[in-house]
């Protein structure tokens, strides 16, 4: 079984895991994800492959602890084994020469709006990333993100790092001063909902990467079905990311409650 | 004369009230004096039609008179050695179109047929019961890698016949568990994974190698494993693609596949203490479709305590594709049946659940294409009905991951993967087919039919090529 290699918090909620996964590590390019699941009894959830090394067949997941299994998965050490680990799942995301990219993340987010920011610089891009989080312990790959970008600005809602304010705020701010040929939003999907608002209204094309609820990861369930265009599609096999204008945020926002009173009773359980 | 004067068995089954609140299997098997005694009724027929009805032509009376003759080992010995699964094929096979359609008494003496099915089973499970293991001899080791995709029964079956003729044979399966539709689909009720367990232990016994939670074409390409050495594919990726009806409401949270529903509860343990993945349940539960995926979902969900499960099929009984004997006990399980009824749209409460249903009423037209008598709606006739849980089981297309990985693999419209019939050879050279990726969703005896044929012309292929 797959081992831990490192182990690491970035924000009291949030940890980031080095995984041995040679095969993942080779094959995996920006915008792809894995499932994983944890103990015998586990149940399959897919996390987004933030960055991956060849030399060590290393990926790196980041993971904010919200339920049962992200709790679980945090819970591991340097050392400990993944029960199940399947990928590179998902379409890469589609890498070009656009021009001025801007590159919006929210919260967790973040992580795997990382390779694609990488991606975008290495194919020549001028790259400007907005990062938003709650507040300044909560921001996390700011340095990482910094690598690969010609510009970074950091929105806060309470203003104790960066600037004040939500990244629509930010992304409205980039958008006022220069041209933005292309715009990818990673977030909670209600920031994606927004985000998308306001690039649509500036006719800006923008990719959102959905983050539906998921069993298999193959294509054979249909639980990631989401309205794109007012057809469903699969959003495992058929994105992660879709043309932002045309995602029914609200159907995906709806969906991804499907299990919450289930969710929160085991999560319960599981604290006490 | 005497043989033909006795009544056919009757599989012995478990109460309808009682295993309505459990996963028991419901038929529990025949005990060894009603299978020697069914295993006399066969005539042994100079032209044992019979095995024309099979799709993998079983020596039928071969195995049956070893039945007769209480000779287990070569009963179980006869059916290795044109099916892999027997212990699968007895539970699941449509054997009332299949082999026992083509028996003798059905045929000529108008009489029920022999209960193949049943026997088949009994030799399988005395078989695996005796504690006996009956792995095949491997005459010869050859040089030569072969790659499986998928550890469905085209797979398994495929795996298991190139074993036999001596390749290093590695089964690659995207799941983290091995066995495709027969653990995540069928029911424990149906078929136990235990049984499915120890077939899959049988060719692990044989030499054939697992590799669980890798996705061909994802983890590895076909380049890739080419150049680890694998000279040969069989894709066996199954049709796993839900189909929708594209109504309005379809996507309200307490609408969901028939795969999902299933695979939550039989692979992720979904209504099992401490296992994490959740599962809806419901108070009034219609499942929309009148195949064997419908009846398995709707008798789920009986079982996990539904006061009302519903079949909402647009024809009528008499064109469900579901087996008879599915059809049997979900009607004894007091299972309702909304035959030609058609749904319209789905309708949620404040929380986005669904909570009721439109339905229209149909009636039978003229013949379609397919010989079916086509359901016309009926004017005026629509109606609301209350459902919490709604399983959409109206069909699956293929998974499109293998031909999305190598878009020179010819596909039809139906995007199943082409192969030449003598064969099961695709587009692709070296590179074989079979179940349901290429025939769309079929039975298993057929994708077992395939893995064997492949394996057959995998074996000619790696002997010109090396
Ligand atoms: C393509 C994709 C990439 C993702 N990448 C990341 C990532 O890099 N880092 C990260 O922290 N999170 C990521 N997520 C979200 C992550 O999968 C969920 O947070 C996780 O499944 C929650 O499970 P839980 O048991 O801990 O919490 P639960 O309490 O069970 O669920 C909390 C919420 O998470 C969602 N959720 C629950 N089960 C699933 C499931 N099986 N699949 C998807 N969502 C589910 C639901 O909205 C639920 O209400 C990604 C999701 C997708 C679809
Ligand atoms: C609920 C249900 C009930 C049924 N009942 C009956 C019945 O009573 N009798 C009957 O005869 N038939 C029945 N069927 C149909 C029968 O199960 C199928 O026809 C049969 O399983 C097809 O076998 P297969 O080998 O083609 O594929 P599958 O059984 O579908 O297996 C395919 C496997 O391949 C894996 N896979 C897919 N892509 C990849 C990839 N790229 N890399 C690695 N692995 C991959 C999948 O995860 C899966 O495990 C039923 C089907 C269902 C869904
Ligand atoms: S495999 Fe199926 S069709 Fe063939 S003899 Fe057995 S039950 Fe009949
Ligand atoms: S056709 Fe019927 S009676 Fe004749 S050999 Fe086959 S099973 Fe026996
Ligand atoms: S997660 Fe099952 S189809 Fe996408
Ligand atoms: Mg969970």
């Amino acid at each position: 079984m797959p081992k831990i290699i490192s182990k690491k918090y970035l924000s009291e909620k949030v940890v980031q895991l080095e995984i041995e996964a040679p095969r993942i590590a080779k094959k995996r390019k920006a915008g792809h994800f894995v499932i994983v699941r944890i103990g015998s009894n586990g149940e399959r959830i897919p996390l987004t492959i933030s960055q991956a090394n060849t030399s060590n067949g290393a990926i790196t997941l980041v993971v904010q602890v919200v339920g049962v299994t992200s709790y679980k998965l945090s819970k591991l050490e340097t050392g400990d084994e993944v029960t199940d680990i399947v990928g590179p799942l998902g379409n890469a995301t589609h890498i070009s020469r656009a021009g001025t990219v801007l590159c919006a993340g929210g919260g967790v987010g973040i992580a795997p709006l990382l390779p694609i920011v990488e991606a975008m610089y290495k194919a020549g891009n001028r790259v400007v990333s907005v990062l938003a989080a709650r507040d300044k312990e909560l921001l996390i790959l700011e340095k990482e993100i910094s690598a690969f970008s010609d510009e970074v600005f950091v929105m806060t809602d309470d203003g104790s790092y960066g600037q004040k304010g939500l990244v629509t705020d930010g992304m409205e701010m980039v958008i006022a001063k220069e041209k933005i040929d292309q715009a990818i939003v990673i977030g909670p999907a209600i920031m994606m909902k927004y985000a998308s608002m306001l690039t649509h209204k500036y006719n800006i094309p923008t990719l959102a990467s959905l983050n539906t609820i998921m069993v298999d990861g193959t294509g054979m369930c249909g639980a990631c079905r989401v309205s794109v265009g007012g057809r469903t599609k699969f959003v495992c096999v058929d994105g992660p990311e879709f043309n932002a204008r045309d995602v029914d945020f609200d159907e995906l926002l709806m969906r991804l409650g499907s299990y919450k009173n289930e969710e929160a009773g085991a999560y319960k359980k599981l604290l006490i | 004369k005497e043989r033909i004067a006795i009544n056919r068995v009757k599989m012995p089954e478990a109460d309808p009230l009682s295993r309505i609140k459990s996963y028991v299997e419901v038929n529990s098997g025949l005990t060894e004096e009603q299978a020697v005694t069914e295993a006399q009724r066969c005539l042994d027929c100079v032209n044992p039609t019979c095995i024309e009805g099979c799709p993998v032509s079983i020596n039928i009376p071969g195995f049956i008179k070893s039945i007769e003759a209480q000779d287990y080992d070569n009963a179980i010995r006869v059916l290795k050695d044109t099916n892999a699964l027997p212990a699968v094929c007895g539970r699941v096979c449509p054997q009332e179109i299949q082999c026992e359609a083509a028996c003798f008494y059905q045929t000529k003496l108008k009489k029920p047929p022999i209960a193949i099915g049943h026997l088949e089973r009994f030799a399988a499970d005395r078989a695996r019961n005796s504690g006996k293991a009956f792995i095949p001899e491997i005459a010869v080791k050859r040089d030569g890698k072969v790659a499986i995709i998928g550890s469905g029964p085209s797979g398994l079956a495929a795996a298991g016949e190139l074993a036999k003729l001596g390749y290093q044979v590695t089964v690659f399966e995207a799941l983290h568990e091995l066995g495709g539709v027969l653990k995540y689909g069928i029911p424990e009720f149906r078929l136990p994974n235990e049984i499915v367990d120890f077939e899959i232990d049988n060719l692990k016994k044989l030499g054939v190698n697992f590799e669980k939670n890798f996705i061909v074409g994802k983890t590895a390409d076909f380049k890739d494993l080419r150049e680890e050495g694998y000279s040969a594919f069989f894709v066996g990726s199954g049709a796993g693609l839900p189909m929708f009806m594209n109504i309005p409401g379809e996507n309200y949270i307490g609408v969901l596949s028939a795969n999902e529903y299933l695979t939550r509860v039989n692979l992720m343990g979904a209504t099992k203490v401490d296992f994490d993945t959740p599962v809806l349940k419901g108070k009034n539960v219609a499942v929309i479709g009148g195949g064997n995926t419908a009846m398995d979902s709707v008798r789920t969900a009986k079982r996990l305590g539904a006061e009302k499960a519903m079949i909402v099929y647009r024809r009528s009984l008499e064109e469900m594709p579901a087996r008879n004997e599915e059809i049997q006990h979900a009607k004894e399980e007091g299972i309702e049946f909304l035959v030609l009824n058609n749904p319209l749209e789905y309708l949620a409460d404040k929380n986005s659940r669904v909570n009721k249903m439109k339905l229209q009423k149909m009636q039978l037209g003229e013949p379609d294409q397919s010989g079916r008598r086509r359901p016309v709606p009926v004017e005026g006739s629509e109606y609301f009905l209350e459902v919490d849980l709604v399983i959409v089981s109206i069909g699956v297309s293929p998974n499109p991951l293998i031909p999305m990985s190598l878009p020179q693999l010819e596909t039809s419209k139906w995007k199943t993967i082409t192969v030449s019939p003598d064969t099961m050879q695709s587009s692709v050279p070296g590179l074989f087919a079979g179940g349901d990726i290429v025939r769309g969703g079929a039975t298993v005896i057929l994708a077992m039919g395939d893995g064997r044929k492949a394996a057959q012309n995998i074996h000619n292929y790696l002997q010109n090529i090396m």
